[in-house]
């Protein structure tokens, strides 16, 4: 599974009659970022991490980004339910309240 | 298209209008039918079964816990671009509430039959038109008939008509319970290669299901677009009123029958008393009209078929000229007044007085004596006599 990716390209109608004719729109295209609700964030601890896939298998949101030398989660997509963090065999992930740290 | 070992040749059949549903149906192809049986629609869905279960009709029939979930049904399999069916009444049709908002917003061509009948409590099985008359907001197309004849057809009309692009959406054929639905008589049966020509297989738009262009279908919309989707929806509706009429019209042109569209005028040319009404009160309006004109008084009728999308313009040229009109409803809206009386009153705008007859409630009978006293009334109100605006036609101990 990829993970979200927001498609820069898209349109949307500029006039009635370019709108869909019922209420429908492409599958798996996403617009913006969808993640503002959050209210805790899972932090991962890379040293820890075995790479187990687990995280990434559950993901309801396919918020762990693989593309780097160390996993990651993508902030953009995760809506902070935990998930991964309850399920981690090794405790990597660990649940902050967001605000708590300063950016 | 499978073309089934019993397709239907042309014939005249002597058949219940329930069962003139269920040809007119057979002869449109439906893909699936998903249906709940309620008094009195049961015998279209039960035919219809025997359709399928005979091999006549090439199409699954699914069988559903409620009316909800057969219009439910209805939507997934619209959605993966089937023709479908349903039919229901009353409290079933009351059931299928929340399913048929979802139909019209998702601009589904769905097609059902509704047999008119009365709502719960007092609990009663007989006709009127408060069960539709309650779906009045649900962005369906509503089409009251007024025979055998005319419901077949109509039936055929109302895919062409909901299928249009211009259109896509849901259509509700009524039919009133009991003296339309369970009454007998002579139809004619068009052929299937003739209906074929008339009516081709359903091309549904972009808005479906298709694993080659996978699509999220009967989306969320935000606050921020929800006004465009409600204004397409309108848009359908103003733009079925003409094509109501042209179907009707190549309607006509291929069968040799045809219904006036919108509304059909009878004895309007000249008329000074007019009443307008919907369904089969019309039958026996006809008669009483026939009788006032040989009597000298130019009386008229208009049987509106078309509820929604409303024939507001026709109804204003209608009233020029016109001294007094009555509409006639088989509804009511507690605390106002009946829901057509109440759209003609709009329309015309007191171009002519008007009284609101509430009739024929819960399966009463609306007779010819009736119909010319409401005639009556209306001549002395247009005379200068004080009248109700709104009048209990028949109610007990009072004159009528």
């Amino acid at each position: 599974m990829q993970k979200p990716s927001i498609n820069h390209s898209f349109q949307y109608p500029g006039s009635i009659g370019e709108m869909p004719s019922g209420p429908c729109a492409d599958a798996g295209v996403l617009v913006e970022a969808n993640a503002g609700w959050r209210v805790f964030r899972p932090v991962l601890d890379a040293a820890k991490c075995v790479k187990c896939l687990k995280c990434w298998l559950i993901c309801p949101d396919g918020a762990i980004d693989r593309s780097g030398k160390d996993y990651a989660i993508d902030y953009a997509f995760c809506k902070g339910c935990g998930i991964c963090a309850y399920e981690c065999p090794t405790k990597s992930i660990r649940m902050e309240k967001e605000g708590d740290d300063v950016e | 298209m499978t073309t089934l070992s019993k397709d239907l040749a042309a014939s005249r059949q002597f058949i219940s209008a329930n069962d003139a549903v269920s040809y007119g149906v057979r002869l449109c192809r439906p893909e699936v039918i998903a249906a709940y049986p309620i008094t009195p629609q049961t015998t279209v869905v039960e035919k219809l079964s025997e359709f399928v279960a005979n091999q006549e009709m090439d199409c699954q029939y699914v069988n559903v816990e409620s009316e909800h979930s057969a219009m439910a049904a209805c939507l997934g399999a619209a959605l993966m671009g089937c023709r479908t069916f349903t039919a229901s009444s009353s409290q079933g049709l009351l059931y299928m509430c929340e399913m048929l908002h979802y139909v019209s917003g998702s601009r589904l061509p769905i097609v059902m039959m509704n047999a008119n009948r009365t709502v719960a409590a007092p609990w009663n099985i007989y006709g009127d038109h408060r069960d539709s008359i309650a779906m009045r907001d649900a962005g369906w197309l509503q089409l009251y008939v007024e025979s055998a004849q005319e419901a077949l057809d109509t039936v055929i009309q109302a895919y062409k008509v909901a299928e249009n692009h211009q259109v896509m959406t849901p259509v509700m054929v009524c039919l009133d319970g009991f003296v339309l639905t369970h009454t007998y008589e002579v139809v004619k049966v068009p052929s299937q290669a003739e209906v074929d020509r008339f009516l081709p297989p359903y091309a549904p738009t972009e808005n479906r299901l298709d694993l080659a262009a996978p699509k999220s279908c009967c989306i969320s919309v935000s606050p921020e677009w929800q006004t465009e989707y409600r204004y397409k929806q309108h848009a359908a509706m103003q733009a079925a009123k003409k094509i109501i009429g042209d179907v009707d019209a190549a309607f006509g042109a291929q069968f040799g029958r045809r219904y006036g569209g919108l509304l059909e005028e009878y004895r309007c040319e000249d008329a000074e008393y007019v009443l307008l009404m919907m369904g089969t009160i019309a039958g026996t309006a006809r008669l009483v009209v026939d009788k006032l004109r040989e009597g000298g008084v130019k009386a008229g009728l208009v049987k509106i078929r078309s509820f929604r999308p409303f024939p507001r313009e026709e109804i204003v040229r209608l009233a020029q000229g016109v001294k007094g009109i009555g509409i006639v409803d088989r509804d009511i809206s507690f605390g106002y007044e009946g829901a057509l009386g109440t759209e003609v009153k709009g329309a015309v705008q007191g171009a002519a007085p008007a009284i609101n007859f509430i009739a024929g409630l819960s399966g009463r009978d609306v007779t010819k004596d009736n119909i010319e006293a409401m005639y009556r009334k209306v001549i002395d109100l247009a005379r200068g006599q004080a009248e109700e605006e709104i009048q209990f036609v028949g109610l007990r101990w009072e004159q009528w």
